[in-house]
C-alpha cells in the first residue's frame, strides 16, 4: 500500500509541476532565511564574546553616568586626573588604573582621509588592555606630560591612511592639528557590527585634553585588578571612594558605574542581542511569508483537489488510503524545500560571515527547528483541506465547485 | 423475457432497491428528488434508464454506484444491504464490483489516458507490470491505443468518454452504471460508445445500466426503464433487440 501511495503522490507531484515548486520555493525561502539570519546573528554574538575574553577576566571599566540599558548613559559630572591618582593611590588591589576620553576626528595624510576615534591615555592604557606596541615605542613621559603631537595608530587606521607604505615617523592631521606617529598598535583582526577595535588613533591624554576636546574631562578609566585579588571587593572599594569624591549622599543613587566582566559583556552583547532579535524577527516574517505563500496554493488548488478527491473515491480508494497520499505528497514536498532551503541556507550563511568577517557557526538545532515549522506549514496547508474533502460522500466532492 | 426458456441461463438478481427515497436538502428548501423507487436488475442485463430532466435518473444511478446514500429504502447488491455497510466497505464495493462512468468523465487532468485507466488497478494493489498491459488492453478495446500517452486536455469528448469507459472496465466490474455516457457526443461517436458496451455486455458479461435520452441509444439495451417525477413509470424489455 505504502509503495502504490508513493507512486500516486509523486504522480500528482509531477504533474502539478508549478503548484509543486511555488510550494518548495516557499519552503526555500522560510527555511533558509531563519537559518541565515540565525546563524549570522549568532556569530556576531560569538565574535563579541571572543573579543570581550580577550580583554582579561580582572579588567574594570569605570564609566560617567548611570546604566540606563546598551548604550545609553544619564548625564553627569566627569572624571578628573585627581580621581584616577586617587584610585591607583588608595586602592591597593589594583595594578593600573587607565584614563582615557575620546573624540571622533578626521585623520589626514597626503590626499587620503579617515574619520576615526582620537583616544587620549597615558601608557597604563597598554597594560590595563593587554594591548602591545607593534612597531615602534609608546608615549615617553615628557610626551605625556606637556601634550606633545605625538601619536600611535591602529591597524585599521594604517590601512586606510597608508595602504601599504610605512606609517612611522610620518605625520598626519587630527582635526586642526599635526601630529607624529610614534607607533603603530598591533592588530586585534577583529570587527563586529560598528565596532572595529583596529579603528582608533592614540595619544597622550594631555594632547587630547587641549588640542582636541578642550577640557580636562576624563570620561572613562580602566582599572586592572591584581592576580589573585577579588574583583569585586575592588569594584565596592571603587564605589566607595567615587561616591566620597563625588558628594554623592546615602541615599542618592551613583552618577558612575564600575562594569566588571559581566556587565561589561552585557553592555557590549547588547547591540548583537538587539540585533539578533531583528534578524530574528526579519526572519520569522520570511517563514510567515512562505508559509503564507504555501497556504495560498494550498487553498486555490483546493477546488481541483477536491474533485481530484471526488473521483479517487468513486474509483474506490479509502478515505485513509487518499489522505495518505496527501500527506506522503505534503512531506516529500516540505522535506525537498526544506532540504534545499538548508543547502542555500548554509552556502550563504558562510559567505555571508566571510563578508561581514565574523565566525561562521553551525547551528544544527535552528536548522531542525526552521525545517520542521515549515513541514508543518506545509503539511497542515496540504492535509487539513485534503482531509476535509475526503471526509465527503464521493458524489459530494465530485460536485464541488 | 422468460424465466422458463431452457436455452437461457437462470438469472440472479444482482441489485435491487425497494422503496428507495432520496431528498436533498432540508426543512423547506427541501427537495424530493427519489419518492419510493423498487428495482431489480439481474446479472447479465443491459438496461437503458430513460425519463425527462429532473426525474430523479442521475440521483437513482449515483445511489446504484454507492456514490450517495437513499434517505429511506433498502438497496441491496448480491444480497447484500449495502446501506449496512461502513464508508470503507462501501468504497470496497466501488473498487471491486462497480465501474462507473460519468456525463463528464471525471478523468483526472494533466494525467495520461493510460494513468487514467491504471488507477483502479493500483488502488487494488496489482502489479506494475500487469497494471500496464491490463490497462493497455482496456485502452486498445476503446479503439485508443495510439492515445495512451495522450492528456484528456488532448482529447477530444469521444476520445475522454473512451477514456472513461476504459477506466470503468479495466477491472471486469460486474456493473457498469454509466450517466449519459453520449450526451456531449454526437450521434456518430454515440453509436460507436453504444457498440462498445454492448460488446462488453456479451463478450464479457458485465452488467450494463445506463442512462440516455436518446431512443436510438436505448435502442442497444434489452430493458428499458421509464423514470418520472421520481417514480419507476414504465419498465419494458426491448424486443428488437433480443
Ligand atoms: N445535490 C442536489 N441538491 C439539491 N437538489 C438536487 C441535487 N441533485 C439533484 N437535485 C434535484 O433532484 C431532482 C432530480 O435530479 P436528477 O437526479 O439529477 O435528475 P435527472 O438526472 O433525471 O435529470 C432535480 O429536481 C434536481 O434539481
Ligand atoms: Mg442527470
Amino acid at each position: 500500500m505504502l509503495t502504490n501511495t508513493l507512486l500516486l503522490a509523486l504522480r500528482e507531484i509531477r504533474r502539478n509541476v508549478l503548484r509543486s515548486f511555488l510550494t518548495i520555493l516557499g519552503i526555500v525561502i522560510g527555511v533558509s532565511a531563519v537559518i541565515v539570519m540565525v546563524t549570522i546573528g549568532g556569530g556576531a554574538t560569538a565574535q563579541v564574546t571572543e573579543q570581550i575574553a580577550a580583554l582579561g577576566s580582572n579588567l574594570l571599566m569605570i564609566r560617567v553616568g548611570q546604566h540606563m540599558g546598551p548604550g545609553q548613559t544619564s548625564a553627569a559630572p566627569s572624571f578628573q586626573i585627581a580621581d584616577v591618582h586617587a584610585i591607583s593611590r588608595e586602592i591597593p588591589a589594583i595594578t593600573a588604573a587607565a584614563p582615557s576620553s575620546s573624540q571622533k576626528v578626521t585623520a589626514v595624510y597626503g590626499n587620503a582621509n579617515w574619520s576615526t576615534m582620537a583616544t587620549g591615555v597615558d601608557n597604563e592604557f597598554f597594560k590595563v588592555r593587554n594591548w602591545t606596541v607593534q612597531s615602534g615605542r609608546r608615549f615617553l613621559d615628557t610626551e605625556l606630560r606637556s601634550g606633545k603631537a605625538v601619536c600611535i595608530i591602529g591597524a585599521t587606521v594604517v590601512k586606510e591612511l597608508f595602504g601599504r607604505q610605512a606609517p612611522l615617523d610620518n605625520k598626519i592631521r587630527l582635526g586642526n592639528f599635526s601630529c607624529q606617529i610614534v607607533g603603530v598598535l598591533e592588530a586585534k583582526g577583529q570587527s563586529t557590527f560598528g565596532s572595529d577595535q583596529d579603528d582608533l588613533v592614540l595619544v597622550p591624554l594631555r594632547t587630547l585634553q587641549r588640542r582636541i576636546s578642550g577640557n580636562k574631562d576624563i570620561s572613562l578609566i580602566q582599572v586592572s585588578v591584581a592576580e589573585g585579588r577579588s574583583t569585586d571587593k575592588a569594584k565596592s572599594d571603587i564605589e566607595y571612594l567615587l561616591r566620597e569624591r563625588r558628594h554623592i549622599s546615602g541615599s542618592e543613587s551613583d552618577n558612575f558605574q564600575v562594569m566588571d566582566m559581566k556587565e561589561i559583556t552585557k553592555m557590549l552583547t547588547g547591540t548583537t542581542q538587539i540585533l539578533t532579535t531583528l534578524l530574528g524577527a526579519v526572519a520569522a516574517v520570511s517563514l510567515l511569508v512562505g508559509g503564507i505563500g504555501i497556504m495560498n496554493i494550498m487553498l486555490v488548488s483546493v477546488t481541483e483537489r477536491t474533485r481530484e478527491i471526488g473521483i479517487r473515491l468513486a474509483i474506490g480508494a479509502l478515505e485513509r488510503e487518499v489522505l495518505l497520499q496527501f500527506l506522503v505528497e505534503a512531506v516529500v514536498l516540505s522535506s525537498f524545500g526544506g532540504l534545499i532551503g538548508i543547502l542555500l541556507a548554509l552556502s550563504a550563511s558562510v559567505g555571508l560571515a566571510n563578508l561581514l568577517k565574523i565566525p561562521f557557526i553551525f547551528n544544527p538545532g535552528i536548522m531542525v527547528v526552521a525545517f520542521l515549522f515549515s513541514a508543518a506549514v506545509g503539511v497542515i496547508f496540504g492535509f487539513f483541506p485534503a482531509k476535509k474533502a475526503a471526509r465527503l460522500d464521493p458524489i459530494d466532492a465530485l460536485r464541488h465547485e | 423475457m422468460t424465466m422458463t426458456t431452457p436455452v437461457q441461463k437462470e438469472r440472479h438478481p444482482l441489485v435491487e432497491l425497494q422503496g428507495v427515497t432520496k431528498v436533498y436538502g432540508r426543512g423547506t428548501a427541501a427537495m424530493q428528488a427519489l419518492r419510493g423507487i423498487d428495482l431489480r436488475i439481474d446479472e447479465g442485463e443491459f438496461v437503458a434508464v430513460m425519463g425527462p430532466s429532473g426525474s430523479g435518473k442521475s440521483t437513482c444511478m449515483n445511489i446504484l454506484g454507492c456514490l450517495d446514500t437513499p434517505t429511506e429504502g433498502k438497496y441491496l447488491f448480491k444480497d447484500v444491504e449495502v446501506g449496512t455497510l461502513n464508508r470503507n466497505q462501501r468504497a470496497l464495493l466501488r473498487r471491486h464490483q462497480l465501474g462507473f462512468v460519468f456525463q463528464g468523465f471525471n478523468l483526472l487532468n494533466r494525467t495520461s489516458a493510460l494513468e487514467n485507466v491504471e488507477l483502479p488497478l493500483i488502488y487494488r494493489g496489482i502489479k506494475a507490470e500487469e497494471r500496464r498491459s491490463r490497462a493497455g488492453r482496456a485502452l486498445a478495446a476503446v479503439g485508443l491505443s495510439d492515445w495512451e500517452h495522450h492528456t484528456p486536455g488532448e482529447l477530444s469528448g469521444g476520445q475522454q468518454q473512451r477514456v472513461a469507459i476504459a477506466r470503468a472496465i479495466v477491472t471486469e466490474p460486474a456493473v457498469l452504471l454509466a450517466d449519459e455516457p453520449t450526451g456531449n457526443l454526437d450521434t456518430a461517436r454515440s453509436i460507436e460508445i453504444m457498440e462498445l458496451l454492448t460488446a462488453f455486455n456479451r463478450n464479457l458479461g458485465i452488467t450494463i445500466i445506463m442512462v440516455t435520452h436518446e431512443q436510438e441509444m436505448a435502442q442497444f439495451a434489452g430493458r428499458v426503464v421509464q423514470f418520472r417525477d421520481g417514480l419507476v413509470w414504465a419498465d419494458k424489455s426491448n424486443a428488437e433487440v433480443y
